[in-house]
C-alpha cells in the first residue's frame, strides 16, 4: 500500500474560492479578508444518553506498528491516526474531514492571506492540568522544524516564514515565522498565502509539547507515563506489537463531551488476522480489509463494510530518463489507452474504485480537471487508437515492445500488473516482464530511475488540494521518480506557489495538468477508496475523502440485542420523565436510563435535544457548521467569531449558516457515489 | 569435562565476533536504507536523521563503534521504533516467544517421540503408516494454512477460543502453540522413528533379547538412549528458532513476539534492531548446540572431544 | 557388540580392490524396496504426480498466462474446462497447478539433493576427525545458523542476475545445516563402533572409512531428514519469490499457489485445496518412498 500520508483537509479553500467570485483576470485582487467562517460542532449532533452504551470502549485495528508517538518524530498514518487522538492542534478536523477551532477557538487572517493569528481558548489543559499557553505552540512549531529534531514530516510546516532555512540549519530554529505575543496568542507568518494551511495545523507537526516533560524525560518523552498531551485522550499503555491504549484526558477543556473513556489501537501485519479479530468480535474498527475479500464481504457484513472515495490515485511510472521511454509520447499514449480501467477495477480491484485518466482525483472542491479527449472515447476506439500510435512509435507485431514491470511485493499490486501486463498483450502484444522486489529495494530502483522502466506508484494526497498532486511531477521534487522534466510544467507550478487568487489559482493547477496529461509520465488507473469494517455500535463519525476519523467524536451506542422488554419500558419512562433535562450528565444518566434502540436514536435527537438546528446524527450528512459573520466582511482584519461549543449558547443558526453548511456539502459530489450513503 | 567446556566458552567469542562481522556488513551492504519511504525525506532531515545515527561515518568506524556497544550489551537504539532501544525491544519479545516456544517444543516432543517410538516398534504395519501420515501433515500443511484455517474453525465457527491477541492467558497460547508445535512433531516423530529401527536392528539389542530381557526393558534402557540422538542433533538449532518466535505465526496471530521483530526489522532496515536480534539468536544457538553437544556424551558415554582420535 | 560375521564383511568390502558396489547388494535392495507396499505406491504416485506435472498442461485448452476475464474466481467447472476452477484474475488452475509442480518439485528436489551431498560431507568430516578440525567447522555451522537468511537473498541478487540456480545457491546455502549437524551427531557415535575401529586398525584411509562404513550406516537417518527437507525447501522457494527471487509472475509453484489460497480459503477454497492436495500428495508419497529406500539399503539387514 501506500507509505506514510499525513492527510489534510482544507475546508478553508473552499471557502475562499467560494467568495473569491473574481473570474475576470483584470478585476483588481480581490482582498482576502473575507470572513472565515467558524465551523463547529452543533450540541444537537451529540448522542442522546439513553442510546450509548454502558461501556466507552473503541477497539482499533491500526495497520502497522506506529514508529513513535512523538508528534514531532512520528510519520504514517497509523501514528498520525493515534496522534490525533492525544494531541490538539490550533485546528482540528470534523468527523466530515472538515477544518474547526481546535485548542485556537477563533483566528485572524491577515488581508494578503500570510498572517494568521490565533487565539488560544482560556480552558485548554495538558493531561496533567497545566495550561497550553501559546509559547507550548510555538516551541512544538520550532522543534518540529529544528533539524536536530529530524522530523520526517516537517515538510508540512514548509509555508511558514524562514521554515526551508530552519530545515536546512541556515538559520537557528527560533527565526522560524511564528511567535507568542502573549501566553494566548500565536502569530504565524507564511511566504505566501497558501489556501490550505488551516488544514496543515491539524497535522502532528504542528502540534504543541509540553516542555517540561520533554526536559525531564529527552528521548523517552513519548512513553506511557511520560507523555503529557493536550488532546481529549491520554497515553496509558503500550506494548509493541500488541496494543497502545488510550484513556479519556481528564482535563481536557471539553472533556464532558467526550463520550470514550478509552480507545485501543491494534497493530496488524495482516489484513486476514485483523478481519478474523474483527469477526470474532474483539475489533469495532478495522484499518483495511484485504483486497480479496470482496464478494464474501458484501454478502456477509455488507452493513459493517463502509467504502468510501479516498484522496488517492493509483498509476503506473514510466521512467522517462532512458529507452524505451525517454522518447516517444505516442508510445506512452498507446499503452495507457490499452488498458481498460473499466475491467481492471470491475475484475481486480472489486471495491468500487474510480477508473481515471487524471492524475489529480476528481472531486476536489472547486476544481475542474482538464478536458482529457480519450476519457469520452469507448474502449474499443481507445485500443484502435492504441494500436496505431504503437505502430507510429515504431513496434509491431514482428517487433513487440518488451518491457520490465516493476512493482513491490503485494497481492494488489502483483494483480494488477499481472491484467495491465495481459491487456497490453491482448491489445497491443507487448512483452511484459513482471518484477517483484521487496519494498527498499523497489523504493531504491525507482529513485535511482537506473534500471526500471515502468513502476508501480500511487500517490495520497496531503491535502485536499491538486497542487499535493501535482507538485510531485515538477522536475526538482524528490518524490519525481519518473524524471519527468518540462520547463512549462514547473513555471506553472512556481506560479501557483505565490498566486493569490483562488479562482486564478485553480485554473492554473488545471491547466498544468492538462501539460502534464499530454506528456503523460504516467499511467493513471484508478482513484483509491478506503475500505473498512465498522461495528454499527460506532457513531459520530463520517466518511470523508481524507479519511481522518477522531475518537473524538465517537460513541458507542446498543444494540438492539442489548434491549429486553423491560428495558424498553424503563426507557419510555425514564424518558418521559427527563425529556427536558439534557444531556450534559452523560456519565450519571448512563447507568441509570435505560436506551432506546439504534432505529429510535434519531428520533430521540429530536425529541431529547431541544436547542439548536434539530438534526439527526444517524444520517451523519450535515456537518454542523455555524455562523459566517457578514458583518466582518469588509474589517481589515477579520475577527473570527468566537466558536461556542457550549450547547446553552448555541442559538438558533443565523441563515448564512446554512449557505456555510451546503457550501461545505458540495465537497465533492462526485465523490460521493451512492455507495457512501448506503453505507452509513 | 571441566577444560571441555571452559574451551567452549572461549571459541563462543570468535564464532560470536564472526558472526557480528558478516552479520553487519551484510545487512549495511544490502539496497535500501532505514528511513527510505514511499514519501522521501528532504536531503537535509535524511542528513540529520543519518547523522543522528552515525550512519554518515565511514562503514569502519560504524562497526568498531557497533562492536563496543554490543560488548557493553549495548545493541543500540532501534532505528525504526525511536522511542524503544533493541534492548528493550527484546527483552519484552523474547519472554513471550520463548513461552510458546517451550509449551510447543514441550507439547512437540511428547507427542513426537511417543508417535515415533511407537511407529517404529510397529514398522510398516498400518498402525505405523497411520501415525507417520498424520506426522507428515503437520510438515506438508505449511503453517501460513494451518492458523488462519484454525482461526476460521476454532475461534470463528465454534467460538472456543480467542482469534488471536496476547495476555499471557492459556486461552490464547492454544492455538499458537500447537501451530508451531506441528510442524516439529513431523520432525521428530520421523527421526525418532527412523533411528530407534535403525537401533533395533542392531546388534546389541538382538545380544540383549537374546539374553531374555523384557521387550520394555530392551527398548527403554537399551534402545531410546542411542536412539534419541538424531532428535538431540535436531533440537539444539530447533530450539534457538522457536525460542526466538515464528513471523507466520505471531503475525496471523497477533502475538507480540521476537519474530516479528526479526523479519520486520529486515524489511524496514532497522539495522540495529535486526543485528541485535542476530547476535541473540546467535547467542542461543551457541548455548544451546554446546548442551546438545554435552548431551551426546551423556546418551553415548563413549563420545569423547577432548582429545582427537586416531 | 556387533558380529564377527559383519566386521568381517566391512572389513572385505573396505579392501583397496574398488570393486564397484556388487550387483547383487543393489537388485536385493530394489527386490525389497518393491515388497514394501507403501513405498511401491508412494513411488507410483510420485511418478503419476511427475508425469501430470509435465504432460498435464496440454490438457488443458488454457495455458498458465492469459487470463480468462468473465471467469475470474470461478469454482471447478467441467463444461467450462476450467477444472480446478479459476484464480482471482481468471486463469486456469489446473494448468497453474501443473506449471507450479515443475518449478516446485524441481526445486525441492534438487536443492534438497544439494542440501544433502553438502551436510553429509560436512557433517561426516566433522564428526570422524573430531577435536579441533571439528569445532572450528561446528562453529562455522553456529555462525551461518544465526546469519540473517534474507539479506543474504538480497544481495545475492544485487550481485547476480536473477536466475532459478540462484535458488539452489539460497535455499541450499542454508538447508544443509541441519543435515550436516545430525550426520556430524551420529558419526560421533559411529565412529566409535568396532568395525570402524577396525578398519582404523588395520590402515584404512579415512576418506574411505567416511565413504564406506560411516554414510552407509548414515543412511536411514539421512533419508527421512531429506524427505523433511523437501517441503521446507518448497516452502522456503515461495519466501524466495517474496523477496523477488523465487519464481515471478506469471509463473508459479505450489508455495506460491498454496500462499495465494491461502489468503483466501473461505471465499474461494478451491485455490487452496487443489495445490495443497498435490503438495501434501507429493510429500506423503516421497515419504513413504523414503522409508522404504531406508529398508532396503539399511546395510544392517544384509551381512
Amino acid at each position: 500500500m501506500i507509505g506514510g500520508a499525513y492527510r489534510l483537509f482544507p475546508l478553508i479553500l473552499l471557502l475562499l474560492s467560494a467568495c473569491g467570485g473574481g473570474d475576470a483576470p483584470q478585476q483588481q485582487p480581490e482582498p482576502l479578508s473575507r470572513p472565515v467562517p467558524v465551523v463547529r460542532v452543533a450540541a444537537d449532533a451529540q448522542p442522546s444518553p439513553q442510546d450509548l452504551a454502558a461501556q466507552q470502549i473503541l477497539r482499533r485495528g491500526n495497520g502497522e506498528e506506529p514508529e513513535t508517538l512523538d508528534p514531532h518524530r512520528a510519520q504514517g498514518v497509523p501514528a498520525n491516526n493515534i496522534l490525533r487522538d492525544l494531541f490538539e492542534g490550533l485546528t482540528i478536523e470534523l468527523p466530515d474531514g472538515q477544518v474547526a477551532p481546535g485548542t485556537a477557538e477563533h483566528w485572524d487572517i491577515s488581508r494578503d492571506g500570510k498572517r494568521y493569528t490565533f487565539y488560544l481558548r482560556d480552558d485548554a489543559r495538558w493531561s496533567n492540568g497545566d495550561v497550553v499557553t501559546a509559547e507550548d505552540f510555538v516551541f512544538g512549531l520550532r522543534r518540529s522544524a529544528d533539524p536536530a529534531t529530524s522530523s520526517p514530516a516537517v515538510q508540512v510546516l514548509s509555508p511558514i516564514v524562514n521554515a526551508h532555512e530552519v530545515f536546512a540549519g541556515t538559520l537557528p530554529a527560533d527565526s522560524l515565522g511564528v511567535r507568542a505575543l502573549n501566553d494566548h496568542t500565536v502569530q504565524i507568518d507564511l511566504v505566501a498565502p497558501t489556501p490550505y494551511f488551516l488544514s496543515l495545523l491539524t497535522l502532528p507537526p504542528a502540534y504543541p509539547v509540553h516542555r517540561p516533560s520533554l526536559a525531564a524525560h529527552g528521548d523517552q518523552y513519548s512513553r506511557p507515563g511520560n507523555l503529557v498531551s493536550n488532546g481529549a485522550f491520554v497515553l496509558s499503555e503500550w506494548v509493541i506489537y500488541s496494543h497502545i491504549l488510550l484513556n479519556r484526558n481528564p482535563f481536557y477543556w471539553d472533556y464532558e463531551k467526550i463520550y470514550l473513556d478509552q480507545v485501543y489501537y491494534y497493530p496488524f501485519a495482516d489484513q486476514n488476522a485483523e478481519l478474523a479479530h474483527y469477526r470474532a468480535g474483539d475489533l469495532d474498527w478495522t484499518y483495511e480489509v484485504p483486497s480479496s475479500q470482496y464478494d464474501w464481504l458484501e454478502q456477509k457484513l455488507p452493513d459493517e463494510l463502509s467504502v468510501t472515495p479516498w484522496l488517492g490515485t493509483y498509476y503506473l511510472g514510466f521512467n522517462l530518463t532512458r529507452a524505451p521511454f525517454e522518447a516517444l509520447p505516442e508510445l506512452r499514449v498507446a499503452l495507457s489507452l490499452a488498458v481498460d480501467r473499466e475491467l481492471l477495477v470491475d475484475k481486480v480491484t472489486r471495491f468500487g474504485e474510480l477508473p481515471t485518466f487524471h492524475l489529480v482525483p476528481k472531486g476536489i472542491p472547486r476544481y475542474e480537471s482538464p478536458e482529457y479527449d480519450y476519457e469520452n472515447w469507448t474502449q474499443a476506439e481507445r485500443e484502435a487508437e492504441a494500436k496505431r500510435l504503437y505502430q507510429r512509435a515504431g513496434y509491431d507485431e514482428e517487433f513487440p515492445l518488451r518491457i520490465e514491470l516493476r512493482y513491490n511485493t503485494s497481492a494488489n499490486h502483483k494483480k494488477i500488473a499481472l491484467a495491465v501486463a495481459a491487456m497490453w498483450q491482448q491489445v497491443l502484444g507487448v512483452e511484459t516482464v513482471l518484477i517483484n522486489e521487496e519494498w527498499r529495494v523497489f523504493l531504491q530502483n525507482r529513485q535511482q530511475g537506473r534500471i526500471t522502466e515502468v513502476y508501480r506508484g500511487g500517490w495520497i494526497g496531503d491535502y485536499n488540494d491538486p497542487y499535493a498532486f501535482l507538485e510531485i511531477f515538477h522536475s526538482q521534487h524528490r518524490q519525481n521518480d519518473s524524471g519527468y522534466e518540462n520547463p512549462t510544467f514547473d513555471r506553472l507550478l512556481e506560479r501557483i506557489g505565490t498566486e493569490r487568487i483562488p479562482s486564478r489559482r485553480m485554473r492554473l493547477l488545471a491547466e498544468s495538468e492538462r501539460v502534464l496529461l499530454q506528456d503523460l509520465p504516467l499511467l493513471p488507473l484508478y482513484t483509491y477508496v478506503t475500505k473498512r469494517l465498522v461495528s454499527p455500535r460506532v457513531q459520530g463519525w463520517q466518511p470523508n475523502v481524507m479519511d481522518n476519523h477522531l475518537s473524538r467524536w465517537m460513541y458507542i451506542v446498543r444494540t438492539e440485542d442489548e434491549l429486553s422488554q423491560a428495558d424498553r419500558e424503563a426507557n419510555e419512562q425514564a424518558r418521559r420523565t427527563t425529556e427536558s433535562e439534557l444531556v450534559d450528565t452523560v456519565d450519571e444518566t448512563v447507568d441509570v436510563l435505560v436506551d432506546k434502540s439504534l432505529d429510535n436514536l434519531g428520533e430521540i435527537a429530536v425529541d431529547t435535544v431541544t436547542k439548536g438546528v434539530q438534526r439527526d446524527p444517524m444520517a451523519g450528512d450535515n456537518p454542523a457548521v455555524s455562523a459566517v459573520d457578514k458583518s466582518m466582511e469588509s474589517a481589515d482584519e477579520v475577527q473570527i467569531q468566537r466558536a461556542e461549543m457550549d450547547a446553552e449558547v448555541e442559538a438558533e443558526p443565523e441563515p448564512e449558516s446554512i449557505a456555510g453548511a451546503a457550501e461545505a456539502q458540495e465537497l465533492s459530489p462526485e465523490l460521493r457515489p451512492e455507495r457512501m450513503e448506503e453505507d452509513r | 569435562m571441566i577444560a571441555y567446556a571452559l574451551r567452549r566458552l572461549l571459541g563462543a567469542i570468535p564464532t560470536l565476533l564472526m558472526l557480528i562481522t558478516l552479520a553487519f556488513f551484510m545487512i549495511r551492504l544490502s539496497p535500501g536504507g532505514p528511513f527510505d519511504n514511499e514519501r522521501t525525506l528532504p536531503p537535509e532531515i535524511e542528513a540529520n536523521l543519518n547523522a543522528r545515527y552515525h550512519l554518515d561515518e565511514p562503514l569502519a568506524m560504524q562497526y568498531a563503534r557497533y562492536l563496543g556497544n554490543v560488548l557493553r550489551f549495548d545493541f543500540g537504539p532501534s532505528f525504526q521504533y525511536k522511542d524503544w532501544t533493541v534492548n528493550e525491544l527484546i527483552s519484552s519479545g523474547f519472554p513471550v516467544s520463548a513461552t510458546l516456544g517451550l509449551l510447543a517444543m514441550a507439547l512437540a516432543l511428547v507427542v513426537g517421540l511417543s508417535a515415533g517410538t511407537y511407529a517404529a516398534l510397529r514398522q510398516n504395519s498400518w498402525i505405523d503408516y497411520g501415525v507417520m501420515t498424520i506426522a507428515m501433515t503437520g510438515i506438508s500443511i505449511p503453517t501460513f494454512v494451518v492458523a488462519p484455517l484454525l482461526i476460521l474453525v476454532v475461534a470463528l465457527s465454534l467460538g472456543w477460543l480467542p482469534a488471536g491477541g496476547w495476555d499471557w492467558t492459556p486461552a490464547r497460547m492454544v492455538m499458537p502453540v500447537v501451530t508451531l508445535a506441528l510442524p516439529l512433531i513431523a520432525y521428530i516423530s520421523r527421526l525418532m522413528r527412523a533411528s530407534l529401527i535403525e537401533v533395533l536392528h542392531s546388534n546389541f539389542i538382538r545380544t540383549a533379547r537374546a539374553k531374555g530381557l523384557s521387550e520394555r526393558q530392551v527398548i527403554f534402557r537399551h534402545a531410546l538412549k542411542p536412539a534419541a540422538l538424531p532428535v538431540i542433533s535436531f533440537l539444539g538449532p530447533a530450539i534457538a528458532s522457536v525460542l526466538t518466535g515464528s513471523v507466520v505465526v505471531e503475525r496471523i496471530f497477533t502475538v507480540p513476539g521476537l519474530g516479528s521483530h526479526f523479519v520486520q526489522g529486515a524489511l524496514n532496515r532497522d539495522y540495529t534492531l535486526v543485528l541485535g536480534v542476530v547476535v541473540f539468536y546467535g547467542m542461543l544457538i551457541i548455548v544451546l548446540n554446546f548442551l546438545v553437544d554435552l548431551i551426546y556424551a551423556w546418551l553415548d558415554p563413549r563420545i569423547r572431544y577432548d582429545r582427537r582420535w586416531s | 557388540m556387533s558380529s564377527k560375521a559383519e566386521l568381517s564383511s566391512k572389513a572385505t568390502v573396505s579392501l583397496p580392490s574398488v570393486v564397484p558396489r556388487n550387483y547383487g547388494l543393489w537388485s536385493e535392495a530394489w527386490e525389497r524396496l518393491l515388497r514394501n507396499r507403501a513405498a511401491v505406491v508412494g513411488g507410483v504416485l510420485l511418478l503419476l504426480i511427475t508425469l501430470l506435472v509435465i504432460f498435464g498442461p496440454w490438457l488443458s485448452p488454457f495455458d498458465h498466462v492469459i487470463p480468462d476475464w468473465d471467469r475470474a474466481g470461478q469454482p471447478p467447472d467441467a463444461e467450462s474446462s476450467h477444472w480446478f476452477g479459476t484464480d482471482a484474475i481468471g486463469r486456469d488452475l489446473f494448468v497453474r497447478t501443473l506449471m507450479g509442480g515443475r518449478v516446485s518439485l524441481l526445486v525441492g528436489i534438487l536443492a534438497t539433493l544439494v542440501s544433502l551431498i553438502i551436510g553429509v560431507a560436512y557433517g561426516a568430516v566433522a564428526g570422524y576427525f573430531g577435536g579441533k578440525l571439528d569445532n572450528t567447522m561446528m562453529r562455522v555451522v553456529d555462525v551461518l545458523y544465526a546469519m540473517p537468511f534474507m539479506f543474504f537473498v538480497i544481495l545475492l541478487m544485487v550481485v547476480f542476475e536473477r536466475n532459478i540456480f540462484l535458488v539452489f545457491v539460497a535455499i541450499g546455502a542454508v538447508n544443509w545445516l541441519d543435515m550436516a549437524r545430525i550426520v556430524r551427531g551420529q558419526t560421533l557415535s559411529l565412529k566409535n563402533k568396532e568395525y570402524v575401529q577396525a578398519a582404523q586398525a588395520i590402515g584404512v584411509p579415512p576418506k574411505q572409512i567416511i565413504l564406506r562404513h560411516i554414510v552407509p550406516n548414515l543412511i536411514g537417518v539421512v533419508i527421512v531428514y531429506a524427505t523433511l527437507t523437501v517441503p521446507q525447501v518448497i516452502l522456503v522457494e515461495s519466501f524466495l519469490s517474496f523477496l523477488g527471487l523465487g519464481v515471478q509472475e506469471p509463473m508459479t509453484s505450489w508455495g506460491a499457489l498454496v500462499n495465494e489460497g491461502a489468503q483466501e480459503m473461505e471465499t474461494a477454497p478451491w485455490a487452496l485445496v487443489f495445490p495443497a492436495v498435490f503438495l501434501a500428495l507429493t510429500l506423503f508419497s516421497l515419504n513413504f518412498l523414503g522409508d522404504g529406500l531406508r529398508d532396503a539399503l539399511d546395510p544392517k539387514d544384509h551381512y
